[in-house]
């Protein structure tokens, strides 16, 4: 698939709420095919609105997104979202379904039957084992959990990958290491992905832009290393003050 | 005891159709009805909000109500639409069933995991899709659980239904209370009790089923129910020509009289069946809508409450006038008059009529106030009621209605002092009640006459096998008849009575 149909474009983007609240005000941006972006911000900053805007869960209240130069309101939003893979923090796993039928979703609704190689070929991809397929997801932890949701996203072969701090509710080491099972699908599968996430040193890792997002605007837009050479604004600096200062005393302590 | 039992099979039947067509029928309007509710919370609130109303009504006020509504609607297109029987209680039985479905049905939805629903859109899931893959099965243990509690309410209120005409279980229990015969009341109660149970356990093990998304255990359930369901449903089935449906409004002398004509035609080769417990504005219109073929009635019910007359002639001026009547704007047949009247006539203990040197209803009046009156469940809302108040004046202490049996204890024990008796009742003369003379002639004849069906108006075979009947019954062997069944001690049945009144025909 060609980089620029999977840039995403947003032009003018606004969404306030019924309350009167601006959650997102007048993004314009434009993200480049293949790339990995990471949105960081502190809860309310509109960076999970802004995402959803992408796959229509959010219709925002002006302007518009482009997929490939092509507005996302162009077809059906059913339509449209089984070309996105959507990740978020709270999995939703389907209760009543395997873990195999879960995996499945996305190639049954595009009308798939034979779905069985398909889904271990997708288990293995996450690092999963093949005979979780029968298991319900009741019966896994937190991480294969997210792992199991990563592999739903991914089964129909998606050109963009929106996950909504999927590591959230994981402990550091499940945690860290999806995060780099993430990025190496990323980079495999040629995917562009927009990753929302309030934790910086996550973003200054995995991520080649991070865009900082407050009240609803970008304040910084600059690749990891410009951020940590304080390029970036003041806004950044403040973002980036704490994961470097335990960094130091993480360097300190180990001398 | 086995007789009590002997039409269990036949009403469980019918009971069973009516319930599991309420049940469906009310499945059928709530499931989409919830799905909108799911979407919108004024539909919620709109139909919520009428499902708990329609709940508060009495499940007996509620059949009631749909006799009137029927016959509006059925004036409104021009006649056809049936107001009494099947459609009636599957229309309120239904409306019963709405509430649990609905709510169950509605909370379940609305609790679902906002993730799993955020998931399924976020897959590209369209609006059918996640109905079916998604929300159906996971709110489906809810509701059937809202299901299971439907299908006992319905079988239970379904008992009602006896009184707009539509046979159920609760015949056996109406007939039951009424003939103070209570092996009649616990089958009923133990046939409607049962069903409820049965389908109860048959629908909790498919809940079970849906839970631990066990489908065999689900499809398993609920195919044995069907089953079940059809097997008993045979006795319903056979609603062959020829069969006979005989009406009796809900007191003994009826009952007996309706299995009298019963075994006449059956005699004749027809196969009977039995419509009993009727009010007495039903009965006249279920004759007349040809959903009852035959029931005796009285001269002057017909006279005062559906022609609306409030002079009254002679006895045989009113026969004819009803006779004439009848036809001419209901093609009612009035095949003659049996040969004795049940009027009503006021009673009291003769002990006390005696000291208070009360001989008529004149003497009554003066000393009403300190008197309290009993009557049947209708008489203070019938004309002949307004009649004696308006002749006499008459102002009692209290009055409260009673089913006609225990209207008769009620005077018996002393918290009733006068009661409007029937003139045809055992009991009055075996309880040696006095009987008050009506000088002014405010009470109409009550010649019980033979009323039959439109359809039956050039049925020779029909009219030739009940003919018989017309002038047949004196009135001592009727007070006899209905005492064999009313009285407490070595109770017949009405079936009983009937063989013995038919035994002395004429004599």
């Amino acid at each position: 698939m060609p980089e620029q149909t999977r840039t995403v474009t947003f032009k003018n983007v606004s969404k306030v709420h019924a309350g009167g609240v601006t959650a997102v005000d007048n993004v314009s941006l434009e993200i480049a095919g293949g790339s990995f972006v990471a949105l960081v911000g502190a809860s309310g900053s509109g960076k999970s609105t802004l995402l959803k805007t992408v796959n229509r869960l959010v219709e925002p209240s002006n302007g518009e997104i482009l997929i490939g130069g092509e507005a996302v309101t162009a077809e059906p939003p059913h339509l449209l979202r089984r070309r996105i893979g959507y990740v978020f923090q709270n999995v939703g796993l389907f209760p009543h379904m395997t873990v195999g039928e879960n995996v499945a979703i996305g190639l049954r609704l595009a009308g798939e039957r034979e779905t069985a190689a398909r889904v271990a070929e997708l288990l293995e991809l996450v690092e999963l084992p093949p005979e979780l397929a029968r298991r319900m997801p009741d019966a896994l932890s937190g991480g294969q959990r997210q792992r199991v949701g990563v592999a739903r996203a991914l089964a129909c072969e998606p050109g963009l990958l929106l996950m909504d701090e999927p590591f959230g509710a994981l402990d550091p080491v499940t945690r860290d290491g999806l995060g780099k099972a993430i990025r190496t699908l990323h980079d495999r599968m040629n995917l562009t992905t927009i990753l929302v996430t309030h934790d910086m040193a996550e973003a200054l890792l995995l991520a080649d832009r991070v865009l900082v997002m407050a009240a609803g605007r970008i304040v910084a837009d600059a690749t990891p290393r410009d951020l940590l050479s304080g390029k970036a604004g003041a806004a950044a600096d403040a973002l980036i003050a704490v994961p470097r200062e335990q960094a130091h005393r993480l360097a300190e302590l180990e001398q | 005891m086995t007789a009590a039992f002997a039409r269990v099979p036949e009403l469980l039947a019918q009971h069973l159709l009516l319930a599991f067509s309420a049940l469906l029928l009310g499945l059928i309007v709530s499931l989409p009805l919830a799905i909108f509710s799911a979407r919108n919370k004024t539909v919620a609130r709109v139909a919520l909000g009428f499902a708990s109303l329609v709940q508060t009504i009495p499940s007996l006020a509620l059949l009631a109500l749909f006799y009137p509504i029927l016959l509006w609607l059925s004036a409104l297109v021009g006649g056809g639409i049936p107001a009494l029987g099947f459609l009636p209680s599957l229309l309120a039985l239904s409306l019963y069933a709405l509430l649990p479905i609905l709510r169950n049905a509605v909370t379940g939805l609305a609790n679902l995991d906002p993730a799993v629903i955020e998931a399924a859109d976020g897959m590209g899931m369209t609006r059918n899709q996640k109905l079916w893959l998604v929300e159906a099965p996971l709110v489906a243990p809810v509701l059937m659980a809202g299901i299971r509690t439907a299908a006992v309410w319905t079988i239970g209120a379904a008992t009602l239904s006896t009184t707009v005409g539509q046979p159920s279980l609760g015949d056996l229990i109406f007939a039951g209370l009424q003939t103070q015969n209570w092996t009649l009341v616990l089958a009923g109660c133990a046939a409607a009790a049962g069903l409820a149970l049965g389908v109860d356990a048959l629908l909790g093990l498919a809940e079970f089923g849906i839970a631990r998304r066990r489908r065999g255990l689900v499809w398993g359930s609920l195919g044995a129910m069907l089953t079940i369901a059809a097997v008993a449903l045979a006795p319903a089935w056979p609603a062959a020509r020829g069969t006979v449906t005989i009406g009796a409004k809900g007191f003994s002398e009826q009952y007996i009289l309706a299995r009298m004509i019963g075994h006449r035609l059956e005699a004749a080769g027809y196969k009977v069946r039995y419509r009993e417990g009727l009010g007495s504005a039903v009965a006249f219109g279920a004759l007349a809508a040809n959903d009852v073929d035959v029931y005796v009635d009285y001269s002057g019910t017909i006279w005062t409450n559906q022609m609306q007359r409030t002079d009254v002639p002679p006895r045989a001026a009113i026969v004819e006038g009803v006779a004439g009547w009848a036809k001419a704007t209901h093609g009612v047949t009035l095949l003659g008059s049996l040969g004795f009247e049940n009027a009503y006539a006021f009673a009291m203990r003769s002990d006390d009529a005696k000291r208070r040197g009360i001989a008529s209803l004149s003497d009554l009046a003066p000393q009403a106030g300190e008197l309290d009156f009993a009557t049947d469940v209708e008489f203070l809302e019938r004309p002949e009621w307004a009649a004696v108040r308006r002749a006499y004046g008459l102002r009692f202490k209290s009055a409260r209605p009673y089913q006609p049996t225990f209207m008769y204890r009620a005077l018996g024990s002393g918290e009733a002092d006068v009661i409007p008796a029937f003139s045809s009742d055992g009991r009055v003369a075996a309880d040696r009640l006095a009987i008050l003379q009506d000088p002014k002639g405010a009470i109409p004849g009550y010649d019980a006459i033979l009323l039959l069906a439109p359809q039956r108006a050039e049925d020779g075979r029909f009219q030739a096998a009940l003919r018989p009947l017309i002038g047949a019954i004196r009135v001592e062997k009727m007070r006899e008849a209905n005492y064999l069944v009313d009285r407490d001690r070595d109770k017949r049945s009405p079936d009983e009575a009937a063989r013995w009144l038919a035994s002395g025909l004429g004599r």
